[in-house]
């Protein structure tokens, strides 16, 4: 399988080349080159903030197109719970599952029920007693990615259980073979993503060896077909489809899997600037006394995430307000599954790996040196951190140099000193005149006047 | 190789900044990440604890290629009783501090947990030079 390390990509021809993203990845993975924001693939972590902050909007999500499902002869779409915020108008989970399905599916279940089955997952683990305090929420692929990275130390601290869309699929499939009597390799299942980190993590998944998930379809890819389909369904013709209550629809909103769980002494942290702060309290022995840690990438939660339309602080007053309907329906209007899950599906099988892009080598006093270089380095450059060699800070710059893929000179200023010393070492030649040549006044051993 | 942190007196704002500073260096080096959090921990505990007690001071850190030590020196009030000092929850910090969260008297033995070798020396009205070293073998 091809190794697909994250999901965002450049639109060559859009990107000019200026500060914005790379002034704001969390991880320094970007540099401009010929004028182009690269990505280090190995450094980024899916979150979505190029995305997000690309003013000629050349950075992309990558995902799966809808023209996948065709691949399988059955189709379940898996929606996530951030779905339902994009309508404003539509309060009736029902009646957004039912167009789901219509965009070309054979059924749908809401991933939103399997994440209160990681609640109650959750929930006994956390009741064993096992688990190094504080638990970090494993639910969002971009700040495990960047634990993995950039503070390792706290990967301990990981929940062992598997995200909400990867139990929804496992359970799909389970739930198929069953009683359906359809075969494994037949069925497809699409989660309908917020973001695009959820796709690498279905290539690339952590914890687990291969996912149960076929494709991750974006919503702002079908929202659309949805809504299209949504406005032409007549109320009879609603099918009944949601089986999730209003606490596994909290899930997509920063608080919502602690206060599903239960666990009042929790921080719930959003937004990658803000969940950076408080990872790093926590490595250096800041944080006392706290059970769990929820920490999601975009802010306000998965409503935030960089697939979705809607404003993320608009999002959370709708799904609000989807909630409180859900809430309030009738128990007829809920449909009932068999549940039929155990430890051996929810729990991680493998351990998550640290992984060391950021070392300056293999050998300590080798990188040593290289940091000493840096750090020398680091004390010529101007160190305003303006952006325009391409990399995000002067330190980032330097250590470049030091690694060898970029020169000192990439620093204008540098190299605006370096012009000045070569006009002053060529004002200094031209009074330099041969001793044969008729003297002029700067000639500095003039014989004139003898 | 040397590094060098000031640490100001009573500026909460700042307090961490060493610790995070010198803890981002050794992640470059490759210093295995249970025992950067051990000097982390061990580290910013003292940083704390001159921001708090001392009229600030310096934070002196040396890799060498089987430990990292850190000497944190001071020109404070000095510590009285060294033993009692190292128990938990002993605390001589002023309610102001404690109202920040400060000052639980958990400083000095989480450094001593978080590592392999600690000693204080302090002379009352001169300073305190507290030394920790980490092992890396």
């Amino acid at each position: 399988m091809k190794k697909i390390l994250h999901s965002i990509k450049l639109i060559e021809e859009s990107c000019i080349g200026c500060t914005d993203c790379i002034k704001r990845c969390p991880t320094e993975a970007i540099r401009v080159r010929n004028g182009k924001a690269k990505i280090n693939d190995e450094v980024c972590i899916d979150c979505g903030m190029c995305v997000r902050v690309c003013r000629s909007h050349a950075k992309k999500t990558v995902t799966d197109s809808l023209e996948m499902i065709k691949g399988f002869k059955f189709t379940v779409a898996l929606p996530a719970p951030s779905l339902y915020a994009q309508f404003k108008k539509i309060r009736d989970v029902n009646l957004i599952l039912t167009a789901v399905k219509k965009i070309g599916f054979d059924d749908v279940f809401e991933v939103s029920k399997a994440a209160e089955f990681v609640t109650a997952a959750t929930r006994k683990i956390i009741s064993e007693g096992n688990l190094k305090k504080p638990v970090i929420s494993s639910a969002c692929p971009a700040v495990i990615k960047l634990i993995t990275m950039r503070f390792p130390s706290l990967i301990d601290n990981i929940l062992p259980v598997i995200s909400p869309m990867e139990l929804a699929a496992i359970f799909v499939k389970k739930y198929l073979v069953k009683n359906k009597g359809l075969k494994y390799s037949d069925i497809g299942v699409f989660f309908i993503s917020p973001c695009a980190a959820k796709r690498t993590n279905t290539i690339n998944p952590l914890g687990i060896q291969k996912s149960a998930v076929d494709g991750v379809i974006g919503i702002s890819d079908v929202y659309m077909a949805i809504l299209d389909k949504a406005t032409k369904i007549k109320q009879e013709d609603v099918e009944i489809l949601t089986s999730s209550t209003s606490r596994g629809i909290n899930w997509a909103l920063i608080g919502g899997e602690s206060s599903t769980l239960g666990v009042d002494n929790a921080i719930s942290v959003d937004g990658m600037e803000n969940v950076i702060e408080i990872l790093e309290n926590l490595e250096n022995g800041q944080i006392h006394d706290v059970e769990f840690i929820e920490a999601l990438a975009c802010i306000g939660g998965c409503v935030g995430g960089p697939l979705t339309l809607e404003n993320s602080f608009f999002a959370k007053n709708i799904l609000k307000k989807t909630q409180r309907y859900t809430a309030m329906s009738e128990a007829d209007r809920f449909r009932k599954f068999d549940f039929d899950i155990d430890e051996s599906d929810y729990k991680f099988c493998k351990p998550i790996e640290e992984v060391n892009f950021l070392e300056l080598d293999d050998d300590l006093s080798v990188a040593l040196k290289k940091l000493q270089m840096m750090n020398d380095i680091y004390q010529k450059l101007p160190m305003i951190d303006c952006g325009s060699c391409g990399a995000p800070t002067c330190r980032a710059l330097a250590e470049d140099v030091v690694r060898g893929s970029a020169n000192i000179e990439d620093c204008i200023f540098m190299l605006r000193q370096q012009v000045k010393n070569l006009a002053k070492s060529m004002v200094e030649l031209t009074s330099k005149m041969p001793q044969t040549i008729k003297g002029e006044e700067h000639n500095a051993n003039s014989f004139e006047g003898e | 190789m040397n590094f060098s942190y000031q640490v100001t007196k009573e500026d909460f704002s700042s307090a961490g900044d060493a610790s995070s500073n010198f803890k981002r260096t050794l992640k470059k080096i490759g210093i295995p990440s249970n025992i950067i959090r051990k000097i982390a921990i061990a580290m910013y505990e003292a940083e704390i604890n001159m921001v708090i007690h001392a009229d600030g001071g310096v934070i002196e850190a040396e890799v060498l290629p089987e430990q990292v030590v850190v000497r944190l020196i001071d020109k404070g009030p000095g510590i009285e009783d060294i033993d009692l000092a190292m128990k938990e929850g002993f605390s001589t910090a002023t309610d102001e501090i404690r109202n920040l969260g400060f000052g639980a008297g958990m400083g000095l033995p989480n450094m001593k947990r978080n590592s392999d070798f600690l000693k204080v020396n302090s002379v009352v009205g001169e300073g305190t030079t507290v030394e920790i070293i980490v092992n890396l073998v």
